[in-house]
């Protein structure tokens, strides 16, 4: 009996009950269903957050006053006054730094907003006319500010499209209106085009003024609370880390770089912190699913127990005529891996669709990897093994006696 | 008791005090004692004895469906004591034809892959098979039922396929287990007229049954009682004998 033939027979079999086998496919249905949607659930979370991260700049590096950082974990940053203008233009003009295209000193702080009806607590900061090359921030309408708004302390803003919503409505062209930082008035000179995001991420919510500005007329500052760099390449991050560490600890006169007062952190610590949290969200997920996977292929083996109850004397027959231990398991276990693995076809395509519909329903990524596509095949043939085997043992153990009796 | 007198390849069965014991809760029951019979290349016998008599522990056993407590057993020259389970099962397979009471037909199957079914396990190659069992369904009249499912036909007709099922791979012994007590009278004969042309083509065939017009149509008659057997007569005037006789 070749397996052909074993196949064709098994299909014969399935096809005579199919409420029961539709029901005993649909355990596993759903158990891969839910491993492709929530894994593509999980991986178009993560795959977003990354993209947003990267959003904020390629090869880009953040130094930052303060606490020290230790691995991929920081003490609390930014309370210090460490970082001075002057160390960013050192870092920019610094011979041993060989490795750093552009430098964006910053100068960050909520502050309340308002213009005639309406007000607005944002993220105002202060910046050179390096900072679109470093953040990667283009221009929806008018300018940014540019070297001489800088040398000139001019009272112009930048404003993200969430502040334009939030103060003038949507849609509304800002440029040339005015706005008030601190009771001071501000005139719009740009609008950034929409980077997305939320909460920290948020690259909309932003006021963009001169950084002399900020610190002399708006929030009397002589420091910097973060010097934004561009290194060349990806493949010079770690020594572009390396060189601007050594010209600040020299700078502050620190002979130990555990005892520095500022941090440089790389766009891909950021990242590797927030791929190893999105990773444990997509591994529960996972885990949620593969529950509901255990289930229907318990769902399996009840009914395989049923059918070998249920065809006890056609079994004792079989044995009757020849049919040998072995070929009666393959038998059930043929059944059962055309249950599973129809059962996981069916479940694949529904987990797609169902991936897809939540990703145009959130706005959000649709990823579908292969590889959990693959897993979920051999996941669901290897469930019909698994819970197959006890059903086609006990079959092919049945005494052709007992079971041709068997009423 | 020797037998060893004729050549082993003339006895299709050959047993030798065979017993067999159940245990149930603890409790012995001697379902067959001390059974010694030989059957001939060609013959047509019939056991016959009440129920309860041990004449279906009997059949399991020659059948091959069962081993005995004792004793041997030899068919057609393979003694199948202490064989395994896959063993047992080839010897099924290829030296002996089962006809059951009940038919025993798999449901919802057509009349031709269920005379099939034996060619599948021993291996015979597809178009083979179809040709063999076309032929058997047209030997026993069925030649224009090929493709109904056992579910379409008659009782009659459901043992004559059952029939062609047992022949496909030309057995040694042809074992029919009251083969005409689910069917209607007139069906029964005819049923028995092909048991007979059968075994005139030189057929061995062992059958089972309680109904002495039945077993008529055999050249021996084997009755047994209380798992023993009480006569066995290949003398048609010893028939109707009914008491024990001893050997």
């Amino acid at each position: 009996m070749n397996f052909l033939e074993l196949f064709l027979e098994s299909l014969t079999t399935l096809t005579v009950n199919k409420l029961r086998t539709g029901l005993a496919m649909l355990g596993i249905v759903i158990g891969i269903g839910s491993v492709i949607a929530l894994v593509s659930l999980g991986q178009a979370s993560q795959q977003a957050i990354q993209d947003r991260i990267q959003s904020l700049g390629a090869n880009l590096l953040t130094v930052e006053p303060g606490a020290q950082r230790t691995g991929a974990v920081r003490g609390a940053a930014g309370g210090d006054t460490s970082l001075t203008n002057a160390d960013a233009q050192a870092i920019a003009s610094s011979p041993q730094v060989t490795t750093i295209k552009a430098v964006s000193p910053e100068y960050s702080r909520r502050s309340q907003v308002t213009t005639g009806g309406a007000n607005t607590n944002t993220q105002v900061i202060g910046v050179t006319d390096t900072y679109p090359e470093v953040h990667k921030v283009t221009l929806s309408s008018g300018s940014f500010i540019s070297q001489r708004d800088v040398d000139g302390l001019t009272k112009v803003a930048v404003v993200g499209p969430q502040v334009v919503s939030d103060l003038f409505g949507n849609g509304a062209n800002p440029i040339g209106q005015t706005l008030r930082i601190s009771g001071q008035t501000f005139t719009i000179i740009g609008e950034t085009v929409s980077k997305g995001g939320s909460g920290f991420l948020n690259q909309d919510d932003i006021i963009y003024i001169p950084l002399t500005t900020a610190q002399k007329q708006l929030f009397g500052a002589n420091y910097l609370t973060s010097i934004a760099l561009e290194a060349n390449s990806e493949s010079v991050m770690t020594a572009a880390q390396n060189q601007v560490g050594y010209l600040l600890l020299a700078r502050h006169k620190f002979n130990d770089p555990t005892q520095a007062d500022f941090s440089i952190l790389s766009q891909q610590d950021i990242l590797n912190t927030v791929s190893s949290t999105t990773s444990t969200f997509t591994a529960l997920l996972s885990g949620i699913a593969a529950i509901s996977l255990l289930v229907g292929g318990i769902g399996i083996m009840n009914i395989m127990l049923v059918t070998v109850t249920e065809r006890t004397r056609e079994i004792g027959l079989r044995k009757a005529l020849g049919a040998k231990k072995r070929i009666i398991t393959a038998q059930f276990l043929t059944e059962s891996m055309i249950l599973t693995f129809t059962g996981g076809i069916i479940g694949v395509v529904l987990g797609i669709v169902a991936s897809y519909i939540i990703s145009r329903v959130n706005n959000s990524l649709f990823v579908i990897s292969p590889s959990s596509v693959l897993l979920a095949f051999v996941v669901s043939a290897g469930v019909g093994v698994l819970f197959g085997w006890y059903p086609a043992r006990r079959a092919a153990g049945l005494q052709p006696i007992e079971a041709l009796r068997y009423e | 008791m020797a037998r060893s007198a004729s050549p082993p390849q003339s006895f299709i069965i050959e047993t030798q005090h065979l017993s067999k014991i159940y245990h149930m809760d603890g409790v012995q029951t001697v379902a067959l004692s001390d059974v010694s019979i030989i059957v001939k290349r060609g013959e047509f016998v019939a056991i016959m004895g009440p129920s309860g008599s041990g004449k279906s522990t009997l059949m399991h056993i020659l059948g091959a469906l069962d081993q005995p407590t004792t004793g041997t057993y030899i068919l057609d020259g393979e003694n199948v004591e202490k064989l395994s389970d896959d063993q047992l099962a080839d010897i099924r397979n290829h030296k002996i034809g089962f006809i059951f009471q009940a038919y025993n037909l798999l449901p919802r199957t057509t009349a031709l892959k269920n005379v099939m079914v034996p060619m599948v396990y021993a291996g015979v190659p597809k178009e083979e098979r179809l040709a063999t069992a076309t032929k058997y369904l047209q030997m026993v009249g069925l030649g224009d039922r090929l493709d109904h499912t056992s579910n379409q036909l008659s009782g009659g007709q459901q043992q004559r396929v059952a029939i062609a099922r047992a022949l496909v791979l030309s057995p040694a012994l042809l074992l029919a287990d009251e083969p005409t007590g689910n069917i209607a009278t007139n069906q029964a004969e005819e049923i028995m007229a092909i048991f007979q042309k059968l075994n005139a083509e030189g057929h061995t065939i062992v059958m089972i049954t309680h109904e002495p017009d039945i077993a008529e149509h055999a050249q021996r008659i084997i009755h047994i009682r209380d798992g023993k057997i009480v006569n066995d007569s290949s003398d048609h005037s010893q028939r109707l004998i009914k008491l024990p006789k001893s050997k």
